[in-house]
């Protein structure tokens, strides 16, 4: 039992490799597929044990912190684990057909162990607790993100996996500086050491300039990382011209990822006190959020390549989580890390349906969708569900959130985000209105031949996580729970 | 505060953004790895100046031997190059079929192939 | 004296960085950027940091330079356009630097021996990792046992590398080329022809082999170890590739068992922690491989050193082969 945090990471890790010794091609789906699963059982004990017990810390090799890594499980940890590893198992049920119909069979095993390389990475960003080795697992799952991208059909695919891989290193340098300027004052990397450290760092009036510094780096980098207006340009070409499967799992987590890292260290380590209080990061977040969620959410309004249309929603999306954050409230915060469950439970479903018309029409621009409303009944009625849950309409998922995060607004008196955030939501109905019009209204086009529904392999994951959104919509407990115990948490200062 | 205390740090400084302006202007794209390449390496000096210690030796255990370097930096520096060349080599498979399905690695001569489609 | 070689080394620097600015034969640029790379290995040394120099000699100096010369053989040697938006990367690349030097005014001074971070975590390195590790060179204990997991994400990041590319470019792309070369009737690169670089690099390869061995294994009381070794290693080959052909050396070992010669590194590293967690003990807790602690951190150290040179060895060859073979494609 006391080894899960561990294994939690070591099976994909591990399974990537043994991907790449089969000859076998459907193998290494396989062995990717049994690897993921079990990565998500492994995730939902151990976060019934977060749960039950508190958190967990597990020494690497033996060695206590702050001398060795340490990994340190909180209950937030072990939610954006679950999240992830959820993502995944679905993403991997769901690949089947779709990376047989878009990536050369010969890459297929690479492809495979790739896609673990990474999911392993997110992981351990999420689970450990050392600045550093949050570095080395953010560049492995970066270094996979930016090949799995670039594996796209499309030559387009290239030239944004290459723009991303500058971009992204860009920001994991800036994120390397600022750790690095944090040993400098501290000569620690854990986490948990850090923060008490941090706190007895002696300050004049001005505060301590190489933390004010490192605060800098750190929340630039991360920006970058996860693509906050208007550091959000790598995005939209990355999510469009990767493969289907590619999409749907890095939409659904990567970027989640990188709001716990914003969380990790400003809550965690240089403590809330400093960075919302002195340095205003509250004010600092809430321009670039509210920015995101008007002017991504107008600009998906304008897209005929629907994927790209739910990138830039996504980034809107975004706006959201990082808006809860900048209330610097129990509510804000908890409004903020439940959006990131829903947001991968409606993105994951809506890019998956992108993957499913993609496998039987070939491309996903707005024309292309005359019609499925008959021929493929119930990808597009999966379509409908998740664009509700991303509008926010009751009893769906993505309503629980926006609810929650309305009422933070309210608290806090800040009645024009409150205006914003229903005007985002207002114009969500319209981008995914178009869609759903040419579906149902438009008639095909004669000479187009027809188009059966997707295969069930495909169907399934899609309709588990469309079930997942509505399921959550009206009970909500379990997820709200662990939402607002981690921010509990955070608001403490991470030593809950 | 003086100036010989830090000129270390302030000519990595230099050295880094150096490397940061090249990779953020140039529209090459192997010279915008060049780039990419000369600011992580810099970020290196930084890593490396803050383990030394004054009169140390390398942390290697030798008799007769009191102060050493910290040995924790040049640790993780030793991970971050590794991560530096991988990402390098990524990037230049990029360039490589960038080339192929192009015909050019210059930024905007790519940005005009697709916009012209 | 230390004080002129670090500020020579600093200037040097300083004008390679510029000039690479400036240049725009992308052959220049990379023979600058090697350069770049042994002045800050050069540092490094002159910083006490030889495991690091050593690293950034074989990799910046070595690999990179071979990666980009191999891909401008395969693409363009020149640059063509002119920098876009000057002013305003200028702009930002003036406030970033402007902002890390207010940074650096708190930082404890250059080389000062109070600092903090050589109070807090480093002193049990310095004084315990000989009985608790057993290895004389520090970085050595640090890199495989207290850090080790560390490390194994540094091998699984060359791991990926090596996937990226085999998916990016693929075994078949590799392949092909050989067969490209047969048909054309090439049975060796133009360097092959000169008697004398034939002559030198046959009797330079096998002493590179040895020296890389003796990195591997010799990482415990000196500077080096497994990555070095690999690195070393690789570029044996990458010599014997240069002077007889790709075909040639993908006839010595083929690209696809290269791969798998990677994914069986990796897995060592990996084995190595799961037989930890089977015996009793934490991931990579190798304490618990023997019954005397010590011997169990040197045959773990050992075994993960094994495992982090033949995936690097590997993944390196691997790269190159994958980047020369579409030289051949432009011909």
């Amino acid at each position: 039992m006391n080894h899960l945090a561990a294994i939690q990471v070591i099976i994909p890790l591990l399974c990537a490799p043994l991907c790449m010794l089969l000859r076998w091609r459907t193998g290494a789906w396989l062995i990717a597929t049994l690897a993921t699963w079990a990565t998500f059982g492994v995730s939902l004990v151990l976060a019934r044990t977060v749960i039950l017990n508190g958190a967990i810390t597990y020494d690497m090799g033996g060695w206590p912190a702050p001398w060795g890594i340490s990994y340190h499980v909180d209950i937030l940890s072990a939610f954006v684990v679950l999240i992830v590893s959820g993502v995944a198992a679905l993403t991997l049920a769901f690949a089947y057909k779709s990376v047989q119909r878009e990536i050369r069979p010969e890459s297929l095993r690479a492809f495979y162990a790739l896609l673990l390389i990474c999911l392993a990475g997110l992981l351990g960003i999420a689970l450990t607790g050392d600045a550093f080795n949050i570095y080395v697992f953010l560049e492995i799952s970066s270094l996979s993100a930016y090949a799995l991208i670039g594996m796209g059909q499309r030559r387009r695919a290239l030239r944004a996996a290459f723009q991303y891989l500058i971009m992204g290193t860009i920001g994991a340098t800036f994120i390397l500086i600022g750790i690095g300027l944090l040993y400098s004052l501290t000569g620690t990397l854990n986490i948990q050491d850090l923060a008490s450290r941090v706190e007895m760092i002696p300050t004049s009036t001005y505060g301590n300039h190489t933390l004010i510094t490192a605060f800098a780096f750190l929340t630039v980098g991360l920006s970058l990382k996860l693509a906050l207006f208007p550091l959000h340009l790598w995005l939209p070409n990355a999510y469009t011209y990767a493969p289907s499967v590619v999409t749907i799992f890095l939409a659904a987590t990567a970027t989640k990822v990188a709001v716990y890292m914003l969380l990790r260290f400003s809550f965690c380590i240089l403590g809330q006190r400093f960075v919302f209080e002195q340095l205003t990061l509250g004010n600092i977040l809430l321009l670039p959020s509210l920015a995101a969620i008007l002017v991504a959410s107008l600009v998906a309004i304008f897209q005929y390549d629907i994927k790209r249309m739910l990138a830039y929603s996504s980034i809107a999306q975004i706006g959201y989580m990082t808006l809860g954050i900048s209330l610097n409230s129990h509510a804000g915060l908890s409004a903020g890390i439940l959006h990131m469950f829903n947001h991968a439970l409606m993105k994951g479903a809506l890019f998956m349906v992108m993957g499913a018309v993609a496998y039987r029409t070939g491309s996903v621009y707005l024309s292309d969708f005359r019609g499925l409303g008959r021929r493929m009944p119930w990808t597009m009625a999966a379509f409908v569900f998740g664009g509700l849950s991303l509008m926010g309409v009751p009893l769906t998922a993505g309503f629980i959130s926006k609810w929650i995060l309305l009422q933070a607004t309210l608290e806090a008196g800040w009645w024009p985000v409150t205006a914003i955030i229903l005007l985002g939501s207002l114009l969500a109905v319209i981008y995914i209105w178009r869609v759903v019009e040419t579906a149902y209204f438009n008639p095909r086009h004669e000479i187009e031949h027809g188009t059966e529904e997707a295969p069930l392999s495909m169907l399934l994951p899609m309709w588990v996580l469309i079930g997942a959104n509505i399921y959550f919509g009206i009970d909500t407990s379990i997820p709200l729970h662990m939402a607002e115990r981690a921010a509990t948490i955070l608001m403490s200062g991470g030593t809950l | 505060m003086n100036i010989g205390a830090h000129y270390n740090y302030w000519v990595a400084i230099f050295l880094m953004m150096t490397g940061f302006y090249v990779v953020i202007t140039h529209g090459n794209l192997i010279k915008k790895l060049i780039g990419l390449n000369l600011f992580t390496t810099s970020v290196f000096i930084l890593y490396i100046s803050l383990a030394k210690v004054k009169g140390g030796t390398a942390p290697i255990i030798a008799p007769g031997i009191e102060v050493y370097s910290n040995p924790l930096p040049h640790v993780l520096i030793l991970t971050a190059i590794v991560v530096g060349v991988a990402t390098t080599a990524v990037g230049l498979a990029l360039v490589l079929l960038i080339y192929d399905r192009y015909g050019t690695i210059e930024e905007d001569e790519i940005r005009l192939k697709d916009d012209s489609l | 004296m230390e004080l002129i070689i670090d500020i020579t080394l600093l200037t040097f620097l300083g004008l390679t960085a510029l000039a690479i600015n400036r240049i725009d034969k992308l052959f220049c640029i990379i023979m600058l950027s090697g350069i770049y790379s042994l002045l800050c290995a050069s540092l490094f040394v002159s910083m006490d940091a030889v495991d690091v120099a050593f690293t950034e000699a074989a990799v910046g100096t070595g690999i990179a330079t071979v990666l980009l010369l191999s891909t401008i053989g395969a693409t363009d040697t020149q640059q063509r356009s002119a920098p876009q938006r000057p002013l305003f990367a200028l702009l930002v690349v003036c406030a970033t630097g402007a902002i890390l030097v207010y940074g650096t005014m708190d930082m404890p001074a250059f080389g000062d021996p109070d600092a903090p971070i050589h109070h807090h975590v480093a002193p049990r390195y310095l004084e315990m990792s000989q009985q608790e590790v057993g290895s004389d060179n520090i970085v050595t204990s640090i890199l495989s046992s207290y850090r080790g997991f560390d490390t194994l994400g540094e091998t699984v990041v060359i791991f990926t590398a090596g996937l990226s590319v085999v998916g990016l470019i693929g075994f078949r792309g590799m392949q092909k080329f050989g067969d490209r070369q047969r048909a054309a009737g090439i049975t060796q690169d133009d360097m092959g022809k000169h008697l004398v670089l034939r002559i030198v690099i046959k009797m330079f390869i096998p002493l590179i082999l040895l020296f890389a061995l003796y990195v591997q294994f010799h990482g415990d009381f000196g500077p080096g170890g497994g990555f070095q070794a690999g690195v070393i290693f690789a570029s044996g080959f990458i010599f014997y590739t240069l002077m007889f052909g790709l075909d040639a050396a993908m006839r010595v070992v083929s690209p696809r068992t290269l791969s798998y010669i990677a994914a069986l590194g990796v897995l060592t590293y990996g084995g190595v922690g799961i037989t930890t967690l089977l015996m009793g003990g934490n991931f990579l807790d190798y304490n618990v491989l023997r019954p005397d602690p010590l011997q169990g951190q040197h045959l773990g150290i050992f075994l993960i050193e094994l495992g982090v040179g033949t995936t690097v060895f590997s993944i390196m060859v691997l790269i190159f082969f994958a980047f020369s073979s579409r030289k051949g494609l432009r011909q």
